[in-house]
């Protein structure tokens, strides 16, 4: 009994499957490139979706299951589209204790979102990590990015307010 | 989810024979052997959740947890591989105290409500509280809200009563070969998935084989059609399918 493994296509024709694809070859599609496949999906797309999960664990022969959970076990990696601009509020221990949730808070309610959503205006998408590493800067938030530590809630706002307002992101994806 | 979790020992090709103790008894065992399956085979029984005879060990439940001599750390029996000299403890007043807390976290965790439970007088979890005589949960209850999954036209999966033990996954990774279900999240957040936290009934890679919902310890996984108390769940086939896999084996 044999059956013919089919290489599945990718999802759609946009161009960035290519940099996804050229990943999988540089590890040989085997089934332990699985995190660094989802780095260059999240990098290249912003998030991950359905679709690139599914095309993910069909080229590593990775169940689906599998993918799912990996996804969703680090926080790096987000389900959801992100909006024009990301503000990442560190939840590790040291900024926890230095005043993070109340940072989250102010965010909330200026800006009516949760952890994980984004604002229906797209402009911002707020997230929140596990320790981004710079815990002698507590409490401390990326900003597109940037990370800026030692913040209050004023602060915050006022930088958010920047992001905003600013140019929509520079990252432009030719699809 | 990776497996397996059971490490072997690094540049040993063949096993030794080595000797330790259990609870004061000297014990021979092959050094690919676990602490909990040395005591099993010498009759010592050490109180167990997730594991189960047939699949690779876990070492979720932490009910396991056994003194060793010389280390700070209480470690469980079913992932650790015995070594030569060890002094193992299996039971103190100390253990057993972790063991009915332990117990004590997995009822506050989610909503394990007994007299309306479909496996109420057939569980696992129940039956280890009363025999490691947990007789009152001293944390409060955290009554989350979770779902129920009855889209499978066979089975249905209740998040309310689940441990996280991960048999389900296991069983249907390595021995249905189908891997369908996992663990997605971290932390409080975990759930057991299938597929891409798709409804069960809509998935594409279970064959309804039904193992999960056998190797279940609890009433998260049980089949259609049965009330309070009627799931009786049969575990005779993993020994059965584990020999028979074995036997082709060189
Ligand atoms: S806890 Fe926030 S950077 Fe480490
Ligand atoms: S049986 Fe060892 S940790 Fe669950």
């Amino acid at each position: 009994m044999s059956l013919v493994a089919v290489k599945p296509s990718p999802p759609s024709n946009d161009k960035r499957w290519k940099i996804v694809d050229a990943t999988m070859r540089r590890h040989g599609h085997e089934p332990r490139a699985l995190i660094e496949t989802l780095h260059t999906v999240q990098e290249t797309f912003g998030y991950l979706d359905d679709q690139a999960l599914r095309y993910v664990a069909l080229s590593l022969r990775t169940p689906l299951s599998k993918v799912y959970g990996v996804a969703t076990f680090y926080h790096f990696f987000t389900l959801k589209p992100q909006g024009e601009h990301a503000c990442v509020v560190c939840m590790g221990t040291a900024c926890y204790i230095k005043g993070a949730p109340q940072l989250l808070e102010a965010i909330g309610q200026k800006y009516g979102i949760k952890p994980g959503q984004t604002t229906a205006d797209n402009r911002l998408s707020l997230l929140t990590a596990r320790c981004v590493g710079s815990c002698g800067l507590a409490p401390a938030v990326v900003f597109d990015g940037e990370v800026v530590g030692r913040l209050d809630k004023s602060d915050t706002l006022a930088r958010i307010e920047k992001l905003i307002c600013a140019k929509p992101a520079e990252v432009q994806h030719d699809t | 989810m990776t497996r397996p979790s059971v490490p072997k020992p690094a540049g040993v090709a063949q096993p030794q024979v080595v000797t330790l103790r259990i609870d004061g008894r000297d014990v021979s065992a092959r050094s690919d052997e676990t602490i909990l399956s040395v005591a099993r085979q010498n009759r010592i029984d050490i109180p167990t959740l997730c594991y189960l005879d047939g699949l690779s060990g876990w070492g979720a439940c932490r009910l396991c947890l056994v003194d060793i001599k010389g280390t700070p750390k209480l470690l469980p029996a079913c992932v650790t591989l015995v070594r030569e000299g060890m002094e193992v403890t299996t039971d103190s007043p100390r253990l057993q105290k972790y063991r009915r807390m332990v117990l004590e976290l997995l009822f506050s965790e989610r909503n394990h409500v007994c007299s309306v439970c479909v496996s109420n007088g057939k569980c696992e979890l129940q039956a280890m509280a009363q025999r490691l005589g947990m007789t009152h949960v001293s944390l409060p209850y955290r009554y989350p809200r979770l779902e129920f999954d009855s889209s499978n036209d066979l089975f249905r999966m209740d998040h309310n009563r689940c441990i996280l033990c991960t048999r389900c996954v296991r069983v249907c990774d390595e021995i249905e070969g189908a891997h369908t279900w996992d663990c997605r999240g971290r932390g409080i957040e975990t759930r057991i998935i299938s597929d891409l936290n798709e409804p069960w009934g809509e998935s594409s890679t279970c064959t309804r084989c039904g193992k999960c919902v056998n190797v279940c310890p609890t009433g998260a996984l049980s089949q259609k059609g049965t009330a309070v108390a009627e799931m009786t769940k049969r575990v005779t086939f993993l020994p059965y399918l584990t020999l028979m896999r074995n036997s082709d084996e060189p």
